[in-house]
């Protein structure tokens, strides 16, 4: 097996905050291998965000990473200094946003952004920094590049925006890419597209993706393993065709019910009851076991990460029948 | 039968006039027109009493705008809708009266749409008690009886809608459209803003709801799955025309416009793994210039020559399903 590009392990990451310590994410752990794609799949509140968000170094006050490890081929990115950290990004790992008028900065040209992030990692000539940005932008599909170098922002479609988010993202050929959402604003041929690109670049590149979303579908065709987080902690994590097709964790099992389609036409949704708990006010215990059907006394202590298959774990003292 | 809600060649124009800078220009010679927006162009349907009707399309295709005119929130520029039967011109004062308040709206954004200095009583109950269906003095059990029947309490009376999750101001903002006894609600987004859990609870009140009211939908989504779930007939909607509609195992079981197909096939579902994306090219062009002939016929994979010229009538077929696309129609053979 090869070794993974990033290893996280017992990441805690927590918010002061008037009222009490908000723990946004808790004790999680993961790693992701060259051109794996790792789905991050979570609703809001979950902790997905903030998981990429600590990755990257990204925490600022109140936030603070309180434990955990985070290795990226070999550096452990919680013990590099700010300045080291900020010559990683951008180059070793990049990240996406959801909405790309995030990222770019609206009052500049395509080009003077790209070329820009290139000369601050590169000593390359200015010359040569155009024709890496030309050349990223016409790998993630965008018709003639060079003239869209000298476009605003402004001027692009959503679409398009996202393209070039995600070029600049590729540009450096990073190790890793954490995507935050990033089709979850575009219409579904626009999103298929950049899901296209996607996959052939990470497959071409042996980039590892962590790929951040609420939506089950999406990772379904795009990621080899997903990881199901549930008030800041993993819940279940596998390879994608056990976890969707076997759930074992009732929260699992209670979102992929959730999700309405043709085939399910005159029948009744099987909700999830009651709605996300707010993290200040986190039940003792196994956190989802107020919603949960199959929940009863030994819910009132935190489940532990139990294997059950390689590669496979989950925290629930219930598990559905799954894995066979 | 006379359908609840009918459509006739309905369209929505926006006109851009040139602002003061622009007049002021075209004064000294520049040359700044009026600019057109066909946001919705030629749609006619029918919905039936106690019908659900999915209405499908990616972003701009104008199926918002088409909401609105039926709602009464904007009138149509061209093009008829009648309500029972009665044309929005021949009606009475007291027809379009009924017609406003037997359409009600419900909206994407549960932060949006709820004022946020009311408190829920009022929210709701402000509609039936000006528009005399209630008594003021009733109010408050009318509210609280609708708060039950769509799983809220009756102890968040006095609540305001920042003291509610996404999920809850939604079920406020649904209790609102049922306490005018509606009998067509247009869901516009209604459950995109939602987690999924949450949407599923959602879902199963809207349909629970129509079991009770017997009342009609007209579901706005470009949510498929959501959709193909909920609705018996489907329309989709590219660039502002209908390209497309039947019953829902109609279109997502046999799709005859390629972009209803795209769209299919291009839609996330769970069963489908390491999928092989094989998107349609192109973006969706802007509704400010759209191209001459079918709309869809840049990003077409089966476009004709004829279809650059040729803006397809969306024809019946012989089960009254319709198709706006030329191959389909025959006129390109």
């Amino acid at each position: 097996m090869t070794a993974p590009i990033l290893s996280v392990n017992g990441l805690t990451t927590v918010f002061e905050t008037r009222i009490g310590t908000l723990t946004a994410v808790n004790d999680v752990s993961f790693t992701v291998g060259p051109g794996e794609v790792l789905g991050l799949v979570g609703e809001s509140g979950s902790g997905k965000t903030i998981t990429g968000f600590s990755i990257l170094g990204l925490i600022d006050r109140p936030g603070a990473i309180r434990a955990g490890e985070i290795w990226l081929k070999g550096t452990d990115l919680r013990k590099l200094a700010p300045d080291a950290l900020r010559r990683l990004r951008g180059d070793r790992i990049a990240m996406i946003f959801q909405d790309p008028m995030m990222t770019l900065n609206p009052v500049l040209r395509i080009d003077t952004q790209l070329i820009e992030t290139i000369l601050a990692h590169r000593d390359v000539s200015r010359g040569r920094a155009r024709e890496m940005a030309e050349a990223a932008l016409a790998q993630v599909g965008i018709p003639s590049p060079a003239e869209r170098l000298r476009a605003y922002p402004h001027e692009l479609s959503g679409g398009m925006r996202q393209r070039v988010v995600i070029a600049a993202a590729l540009m450096l050929e990073p190790d890793l890419i954490v995507a935050d959402e990033p089709t979850t604003a575009l219409d579904v041929t626009i999103q298929s597209q950049i899901l296209f690109e996607m996959q052939k670049l990470m497959a071409a590149r042996q980039t590892a993706l962590i790929w951040i979303t609420h939506d089950l579908t999406v990772v379904a065709g795009l990621a080899h393993r997903v990881a199901v987080m549930y008030a800041g902690r993993i819940v279940e994590t596998g390879p994608v065709d056990d976890v969707l097709d076997r759930p074992a964790h009732p929260y699992t099992h209670g979102l992929i019910h959730s999700i309405p389609s043709a085939t399910a036409r005159g029948q009744r949704l099987a909700p999830i009851r009651g709605m996300t708990p707010s993290l200040i006010h986190l039940p003792e215990g196994c956190a989802f076991a107020p919603r949960c059907g199959r929940a009863d006394a030994a819910c009132g202590t935190a489940p532990a990460a139990t294997d059950i298959a390689p590669g496979r774990w989950l925290r629930c003292h219930h598990p559905l029948e799954a894995g066979a | 039968m006379t359908a609840l809600l009918s459509l006739r060649g309905l369209c929505q124009t926006y006109v851009s006039t040139p602002d003061a800078a622009e007049r002021i220009a075209n004064l000294v010679g520049a040359k700044y027109r009026e600019t057109r927006v066909r946001a919705v162009d030629d749609v006619s349907f029918d919905i039936a009493a106690g019908e659900v009707l999915g209405l499908v399309g990616e972003s701009g295709c104008g199926k918002s705008t088409l909401g609105r005119m039926v709602a009464g929130v904007e009138p149509p520029s061209a093009g008829t809708l009648a309500w029972d039967g009665v044309t929005l011109d021949a009606m009475t004062s007291a027809q379009r009266r009924a017609w406003q308040l037997q359409v009600q709206m419900i909206f994407q954004d549960p932060f949006a749409s709820l004022n946020p200095r009311m408190r829920v009583e009022k929210i709701v109950g402000e509609a039936p008690v000006a528009h005399g269906l209630i008594r003021a003095r009733d109010r408050r059990d009318y509210v609280a009886d609708l708060l039950e029947k769509v799983g809220l309490s009756a102890d968040v009376l006095t609540r305001f809608p920042h003291q509610f999750s996404g999920g809850q101001r939604q079920r406020v903002g649904i209790a609102r459209a049922l306490a005018l006894k509606p009998r067509l609600i247009v869901c516009d987004e209604a459950i995109s803003a939602l987690d999924v859990s949450i949407q599923a609870q959602v879902l199963n009140l809207f349909e629970d709801l129509r079991a009770e009211f017997g009342f009609a939908y007209l579901f706005i989504s470009h949510d498929l799955g959501a959709v193909a779930h909920i609705a018996e007939r489907v329309a989709i909607m590219y660039l502002g025309r209908m390209v497309e509609i039947g019953t829902a195992d109609e279109v997502f079981g046999d799709p005859r416009h390629p972009y209803t197909r795209a769209l299919l096939a291009e839609a996330p579902r769970l069963d489908r793994r390491a999928q092989d994306y094989a998107p349609i090219k192109g973006e969706i062009p802007s509704p400010l210039a759209p191209p001459p002939g079918c709309t869809f016929h840049p990003r077409c994979p089966v476009a004709l020559p004829a279809c650059r010229e040729i803006v397809p009538a969306i024809e019946a077929g012989p089960t009254g399903r319709r198709t706006a696309c030329l191959r389909e129609n025959g006129a390109a053979a």
